[in-house]
């Protein structure tokens, strides 16, 4: 609640305000029931819709009642607990009522550094309310949530999933007013939401002036077989990180046994969800089409007929744009049926939203997802080039990899090769941000060195620079020469830049608290694990550690790396582990105990006696903990 | 010639489509496990089964076997790592030995002993799990899940109705049943579905049996969970092996 005043008062002096945002009234059976159907008749009633079909009842509800989720599980003929168990897997599915405003800080290390922690408290201070809770008046909520891609403009926040960037005390203040307010969203001021695509640097991609069509028409009028090759010829290798054959990944995709070659699909991973990585949103925004072609392409060497773009929820402001270049792209003959005039070369390309879970990254999980389930990683194998999406053979590549296959398939491999280094042909893109003048996405030939990339950015004072993300590397002031490639620092394009003023512990507490948080929950290692390392850098943090505390957390590292069910556990030690190895001092400076100590403080343990009781006196506390 | 991989340096004999977990336990070596069985596909969470193959660690039960595999399993590494796991396990969930009813016959407290796990190491995180005494035969105890989900399988795969689901995510995840209400009244479970009788753990428990048995003459008072599984992998029928 606005508490400043009275509500009698408050509702006097209540502006009039153009549009008061409406909801629907989620209690009333017949509302819940009219939006549930509306939307099952608009999707379709197919159980693989289930995520979308949540997503979207949402959007017409605002949160997903008991009874909508029993309606859409009746609509749908699936199991309710099936559902439950779905919507309740991902972030931004709310199953208790929310307010009118959502608003939520992105909780990375970047903006943290920059104050989004302490505007996030501004803000709760401005509208008397705790962050994580709902406003007793239901009129906001404000919490934090993982990186949502605008770590180069941060501080930044979604409200109500609509990205503002740059905050700064004025906008918050802005922010808290219009809240107040109640003025609908559609008449804040618009350049509130302006997104900056701050591109630094451009090379073969980012200055890629190809029409609509170019890539695709000098294909067709060669062969399948061709565009594998130049794509081969390229040595064009995944761009998510893992650097596998592009051309080896359709091979596969293409021999593995179908009943039906138009079974198979192609699915772009636009879950961009690495903290500190942004590149495909500036990608998808600048060059959809580039996108789009490369799936397209990807289509006709693999004869697929159904393609998926995974939008991560973050970038859901990016839908209405990329649905409209989709529908010109289908005006054109480029989508659809006979795609510029080729008998039997028909494709479709569906976007599927994300709700809000970094593990959706991973490609059997990002699979699980589009069929309407729990992220959960499958096993491995069956890989999905033979087992992916329902079952048919499946080739899930990068947003920037598919642009790339645009270029190639337009201009050819031998091109391609010549930039970058042998292994790692081409170029890269990288996500640059933190401590340096000029954050953005900067365009490199692979083999471009660490320190090359601080100087363009300007970053001067530079002592460590976190490669890839939270699952990445940590790179020291002595390592700043290696180069980015996949044979020496290879990357999905996160560069962080920390200066010499920063506490590389704070660094890892904030990775460490990001997997906890993203753990799918699935396997043991990860599940537990990651919430007790948190714990543990907490109780450091809380003046409580002691050198038994660091045997531990590595004891719990090597679990992690050893045991968990898929990479996000695995990498969940990294920075921990890279921290320990490459600035142990500044863990160190945490050991404040040679004996161990326990986490549990009985004093703070009674905070919430002595709030209750509405005491703080000495004899409230216990006799060394005096107030 | 049958073909064999070795475990710990003993030959292990098996047949095509087989997993290493299945191989290993119908010849007679133990290797930990919560959330497989054999009538059911490899699940591969609990991660109690893990062993090494080619310096890395991989889910026993999720592996084929294959002819030549060097597999280490009682190694003190591996052995190490899942005392870890157990005392995560422990952890996490609310569990009071003493005063359970699956005390003796409770997989998790077996293969503790098993694992020779005194104490638990880490903090507990007590999480806040109300039971739910709705239905008329049986009684879910949530604080002892330990997410195997045999009984989210075994209602889906087995008894066709879809009782149990996970929902929630990571050390969030908990166990919802397929009803409005949240109750288990409302849903169609049986004491006789396998749904109802296949918690490795004291979860789902049957009303009005509690302590039967003794404690003391239990399932796993009587031999450890290690001479218990391979006697019941001779039981078992050979084709069922997976």
């Amino acid at each position: 609640m606005t508490q400043r005043k009275g509500s009698g008062e408050a509702e006097r002096d209540m502006p009039t305000p153009p549009f008061v945002p409406q909801i629907l009234s989620c209690d009333r059976p017949d509302v819940v029931d009219g939006a549930v159907d509306a939307t099952v008749e608009r999707r379709g009633r197919d159980g693989a819709l289930l995520l979308q079909i949540l997503i979207e009842a949402q959007e017409r509800l605002s949160w997903l009642s008991p009874r909508a989720l029993s309606r859409i599980a009746a609509r749908l003929d699936l199991p309710r607990a099936h559902v439950e168990g779905v919507a309740s897997f991902y972030s931004f599915l709310h199953l208790r009522p929310v307010g009118l405003y959502r608003l939520l800080f992105a909780d990375n290390i970047i903006e943290e550094m920059q104050g989004g922690r302490d505007l996030m408290l501004e803000l709760c201070r401005q509208l008397w309310i705790e962050p994580g809770k709902l406003s007793e008046d239901q009129l906001v909520s404000v919490d934090v949530t993982s990186c949502i891609g605008m770590s180069d403009q941060g501080p930044s926040l979604l409200v109500n999933g609509r990205p503002i960037t740059g905050l700064t005390p004025e906008r918050i203040g802005a922010i808290a007013s219009l809240v107040r307010d109640r003025i609908s969203l559609d008449h804040w001021p618009q350049e509130l939401f302006a997104v900056a695509d701050n591109v630094r640097r451009r090379d073969v991609l980012l200055s890629s002036r190809l029409a609509p069509g170019d890539a695709l028409r000098r294909a067709i009028a060669e062969s399948r077989d061709a565009l594998v090759a130049q794509v081969g010829r390229a040595n064009l290798r995944g761009r998510g990180g893992a650097g596998f054959a592009t051309a080896r990944k359709w091979e596969l995709c293409r021999q593995a046994p179908v009943r039906d070659p138009g079974a198979r699909v192609v699915v772009c991973n636009a879950d961009e969800g690495e903290p500190g990585t942004f590149k495909d949103r500036v990608l998808l925004t600048l060059m959809p089409d580039h996108v789009f072609e490369g799936m397209t392409l990807a289509a006709y060497a693999l004869e697929a007929k159904r393609g998926f773009l995974y939008l991560r929820g973050e970038y859901r402001y990016l839908r209405e744009d990329l649905e409209a270049v989709l529908a010109r792209r289908r005006r054109d003959g480029l989508l659809g049926r006979s795609i510029l005039g080729a008998e039997g070369f028909d494709f479709e390309i569906e976007i599927h939203l994300g709700a809000g879970a970094y593990v959706c990254g991973e490609e059997t999980a990002l699979i699980e997802s589009l069929e309407g389930k729990r992220g959960a990683p499958r096993i491995r194998p069956p890989f999905p080039v033979t087992h992916g999406y329902l079952g048919q053979p499946t080739s899930v590549n990068n947003v920037e990899t598919l642009a790339l296959a645009t270029l190639i398939a337009a201009h050819g491999g031998e091109d391609f090769a010549k930039v970058g280094t042998p292994q790692s042909t081409g170029t890269k893109l990288l996500s640059v941000s933190g401590d340096c003048a000029a954050p953005g996405v900067y365009e490199f030939p692979f083999g471009v060195t660490i320190a090359e990339v601080l100087e363009a950015c300007g970053a001067r004072r530079a002592k460590a620079v976190q490669l890839g993300g939270a699952a990445g590397i940590t790179l020291a002031e002595r390592e700043f020469a290696r180069r980015v490639a996949f044979e020496d620092a290879p990357t999905a394009g996160a560069l962080m830049v920390f200066d010499q003023s920063r506490d590389m512990f704070q660094v890892a507490r904030n990775f460490v608290r990001f997997f906890a948080h993203e753990s799918c929950g699935f396997c043991t290692p990860c599940r537990i694990g990651t919430t007790l390392l948190r714990d543990l850098l907490q109780k450091l943090e809380d003046g409580h550690g002691s050198p038994l505390d660091l045997a531990e957390i590595e004891r719990l590292d090597h679990l992690l790396q050893a045991t968990s069910h898929c990479g996000l556990g695995q990498a969940a030690a990294n920075p921990v582990l890279d921290g320990l190895r490459k600035f142990r001092p500044a863990f160190e400076a945490r050991m404040l105990h040679e004996e161990f100590q326990p986490a549990f403080n009985l004093d703070a343990a009674l905070a919430r006696a002595r709030q209750l009781s509405g005491r703080d006196d000495a004899l409230a506390h216990l006799p060394e903990h005096k107030p | 010639m049958t073909k064999v991989f070795l475990l710990d340096g003993a030959p292990v004999p098996f047949e095509d489509g087989q997993s290493v977990l299945a191989a290993a336990r119908r010849a007679g070596h133990f290797i930990p496990h919560l959330c497989w069985r054999e009538e059911f596909p490899p699940h591969g969470s609990c991660k109690l089964c893990v062993v090494k193959i080619d310096g890395r660690q991989v889910s026993s039960c999720a592996t084929p076997a294959r002819e030549g595999l060097v597999v280490q399993s009682a190694t003190e590494e591996i052995l190490d790592e899942r005392r870890e796991l157990i005392t995560m396990l422990f952890s996490e969930g609310n569990h009071f030995c003493p005063s359970c009813e699956k005390s003796g016959n409770c997989q998790l407290q077996a293969l503790a002993y098993e694992l020779e796990i005194l104490a638990p190491r880490h903090n507990r995180f007590f999480p806040d799990r109300p039971v739910d005494a709705s239905h008329p035969d049986i009684l879910l105890d949530f604080n002892r899940c330990i997410f195997c989900e045999l009984c989210v399988r075994a209602s889906r795969d087995v008894d066709r109705k879809n009782v149990f689901a996970l929902g929630g995510r990571g050390i969030n995840k908990h166990l919802v049943v397929n009803a409005e209400s949240g109750r288990l009244a409302d849903t169609n479970l049986d004491k006789n579905d396998l749904a109802a009788n296949i918690c490795p753990v004291g979860v789902i428990l049957h009303k009005r049996r509690g302590f039967a048995v003794p404690i003391g003459e239990r399932i796993y008072d009587e031999q450890p969970i290690s001479a218990r599984d391979l006697a019941a992998a001779r039981e078992e029928p050979r084709e069922r092996q997976a």
